[in-house]
């Protein structure tokens, strides 16, 4: 069992493979089924040893190295994998989650001609999603990163035909490079200071003697910026929402439970890295805060069912990023679970209403679906109630984890907390939006089409997703709930702090549960806000719209980001690129190459009157040739 | 009294240089022709006197070859000459390009 750790990634490389090479010889219904099982072997044997784990002694991780994958003079790059707390929980979630999204595919690309195409870049993307939870050191971490970012473009981009969509993979793939040239110059240095990129070598470095602060902070900064591009912060958001024009189960396996999730488990994976270095600490709860804001705000008013859930999933990360900014690492794992529950949840679950409206996402278009599609909308219901933190549902402890995390951690944090409790409330408000404008109310599309229940293989999953998020937030209640927080002992021997952020958490029973109390109390003032704007009185939140003017242009526009980089910075490169090709390419290469080729066309023009077919001019010069060897040979 | 060597090597090179003129800048193919069978004769009038000044037979050998070869090349270059002006209706070398460009 110990030696085994590799067949957690064989599995998926297998259905990869199998779907990849021979799936022209596979029926639709086989495809599925391989890829399904292929992950769902990968979560069996996770959960093995996770089992096995957590009947060790505290601190023990399982380590298998492979092979030398890179061996270079003094350097060598040995493949390894570790299967510690932090492992654990993300390889359950991949291959969990991903087990149940893989099997509500099958349902929901039926009939699609790419089937096997799809299943198998959603296998490999799993296969390097688990490359990159499992891996101990940052090169394999990072052939992962940059696997998980492959398969996202080429799932984004699965229906090429339409040109948005090929384009907007190629957004998610080009914004992500930016983040990644940060973490390319963090490995770089961190090899250069360490000799290694063994994660543990790594961490045993930084605490060492003669390694600067400043040294750290450039490091960690470097990594975050990685980290904000995988994971959607600003300024990188821009790529997720346009990412939503890929199946809505890769929406919301890759860019809602998984891979936008990899920001996080870099930070977490390199606690120790990012604990040393403050300043490096408070840029990434700032922005994170400041994200989950932003994103909040425009989520209101988008219209697109999908376009909603990718701005809460910006916004959801946003908070785990505040969370390891405070310090308060097992809180943003466990937002993390927790989320990948019920954003994959409710991803599926717009999938399923997408599917059965025909392929209509507009929000506006919606409503009443609640008698039609009675599984979904209760699974729907769930996932709403637990991503806005109803008491009892996962989202509540997590998101309260995080926010006591911020108001109690550290003193300068207190504002972390504010704007948190405030997005909070426009989370409620724009998820029970989307809620009652889909669910309840008139129904808006025409009876022509009229929507249909999903296919149990569909529903299933659904079903079982709301359960994970309705109780998975049982495995954190925080003790002044009379919980055990069993999630943040599990993960203490891997997340454990060093020196600063360990100033504990000070004790304060009461304060906890009034700030507890009044986050709920600012979520149900969201809650029914929505339901009257929405429910009560359907013309009002147009009315509402026109009075805020301005403010609701800016938020429906996303604050016109994606036209300021257009005019920042892709303009400017389209001119550069214009003028590099007229000036330089046309001018320089393709002159030098003309150039050339005009130089030889006038030699050769000048020397073919030479060969003038006249016999006589020949023999002259035969003649000549020949005096001219008798004079030299005289001469000699 | 024999004609000195020098002598006939002078006449030699001299109807040589005729013959090589002949054909590099005369137009007429005939012409062109007969500066040709010159020059040949020019080489065997030295062939001829050097046989005689190294009382070798193996100049006057090669003579009768080259005589021969002259007769054949007249032959052939009569008749490609006669077709020639069957069909140009000329004998000048120059404006025979049909080859060119």
């Amino acid at each position: 069992m110990h030696q085994s750790l590799h067949l957690i990634t064989l599995f998926p490389l297998l259905g990869f493979l199998i779907n990849g090479l021979l799936g022209r010889w596979l029926s639709e219904r086989m495809s599925g089924l391989v890829a399904s099982l292929a992950v769902a072997s990968s979560f069996v044997l996770s959960a093995q040893y996770f089992l096995a784990l957590l009947s060790l002694p505290e601190g023990f991780q399982f380590t298998q190295a492979l092979f030398a994958w890179i061996p270079v003079g003094e350097l060598s790059i040995e493949v390894g994998y570790r299967y510690d707390p932090l492992s654990a929980v993300m390889t359950l979630i991949v291959s969990g989650v991903g087990m149940l999204i893989h099997v509500y595919s099958i349902g929901y690309m039926r009939g699609d001609p790419g089937v096997r195409r799809y299943f198998a870049f959603l296998n490999l993307f799993t296969f390097m999603m688990l490359n990159l939870v499992l891996a101990d050191s940052l090169v394999l971490l990072f052939l992962g990163w940059e696997g998980v970012g492959l398969c996202s473009y080429l799932l984004i981009g699965f229906w090429f035909e339409e040109e948005a969509k090929a384009r907007a993979g190629m957004k998610a793939f080009i914004v992500n490079r930016i983040g990644d040239a940060g973490f390319i110059a963090a490995m770089i240095l961190l090899f250069h200071q360490f000799g290694s990129l063994k994660i543990d070598a790594i961490a045993a470095g930084a605490t060492s003697a003669g390694i600067t602060g400043q040294f750290l902070t450039v490091v960690t900064l470097l990594l975050f910026l990685g980290a904000v591009g995988k994971s959607a912060q600003i300024p990188l958001h821009i790529w997720l929402p346009d990412a939503m024009a890929g199946p809505t189960p890769v929406s919301a396996l890759i860019h809602a439970a998984t891979m936008v999730t990899a920001g996080i488990y870099l930070v977490a994976r390199n606690q120790v890295l990012f604990s040393l270095a403050p300043l490096t600490m408070t840029v990434m709860a700032t922005i994170g805060i400041l994200t989950a804001l932003f994103a909040a705000i425009i989520a209101i008013t988008q219209h697109d069912i999908k376009k909603v859930l990718a701005y809460s999933t910006i916004s959801q990360l946003g908070y785990m990023f505040a969370a390891a900014g405070v310090g308060a690492y097992s809180a943003a794992i466990f937002h993390l679970v927790t989320h990948a529950f019920f954003k994959g949840l409710l991803f599926l679950g717009a999938g399923s209403v997408i599917h059965g409206m025909g392929g209509e996402q507009d929000l506006r278009k919606m409503g009443g679906l609640r008698q039609h599609l009675p599984t979904t909308h209760w699974t729907m219901l769930v996932g709403v109630l637990a991503i806005v933190g109803l008491p009892g549902l996962s989202g509540f402890f997590s998101k309260d984890e995080i926010l006591w995390a911020a108001f109690s951690r550290h003193e300068g944090f207190s504002w972390i907390w504010l704007v948190g409790v405030i997005t909070a409330g426009f989370t409620a408000f724009y998820m029970f939006r989307l809620y009652f404008q889909a669910f309840h109310g008139k129904a808006r599309w025409t009876a022509a089409r009229k929507p249909h229940e999903s296919p149990s293989v569909m529903t299933i999953p659904l079903v079982l997703l709301a359960f994970a998020a309705m109780f998975g937030g049982y495995m954190g209640v925080p003790k002044v709930l009379g919980g055990a927080n069993r999630l943040h002992q599990f993960l203490e021997p891997v997340l454990a702090v060093p020196s600063r952020a360990g100033v504990a958490l000070h004790a304060a029973p009461n304060l906890e549960i009034l700030l507890m109390g009044l986050s709920t109390a600012i979520v149900l003032a969201g809650v029914f806000y929505a339901y009257r704007l929405y429910l009560q009185q359907p013309g009002l939140a147009a009315d509402v719209a026109q009075r805020l003017g301005f403010v609701y242009r800016l938020s429906f526009n996303k604050f016109f980001v994606d036209e300021a980089y257009r005019l920042l910075v892709v303009q400017p490169f389209q001119g550069l690129a214009a003028a590099t090709w007229k000036w330089v390419d046309v001018g320089v290469v393709d002159g030098i190459v003309n150039g050339v080729g005009q130089a030889l066309t006038l030699v050769g023009g000048t020397i073919r009157r030479v060969q003038s077919g006249l016999i006589q001019h020949y023999a002259s010069i035969i003649l000549l040739g020949v005096i001219f060897i008798l004079v030299y040979l005289y001469l000699e | 009294m024999p004609v000195p060597l020098e002598h006939i090597v002078a006449l030699a090179g001299l109807l040589f240089t005729i013959g090589a003129l002949g054909v590099l800048f005369r137009r007429n193919a005939i012409i062109v022709f007969m500066s040709v069978e010159i020059m040949l004769n020019a080489v065997n009038l030295v062939f001829i006197a050097f046989s005689s000044y190294h009382n070798s037979v193996d100049g006057q050998v090669f003579v009768f070859f080259i005589m021969t070869l002259a007769a054949a090349e007249a032959a052939v270059g009569l008749a490609i000459i006669i077709a020639l002006y069957r069909n140009l209706q000329t004998t000048d070398i120059s404006s025979i390009n049909l080859m060119r460009n």
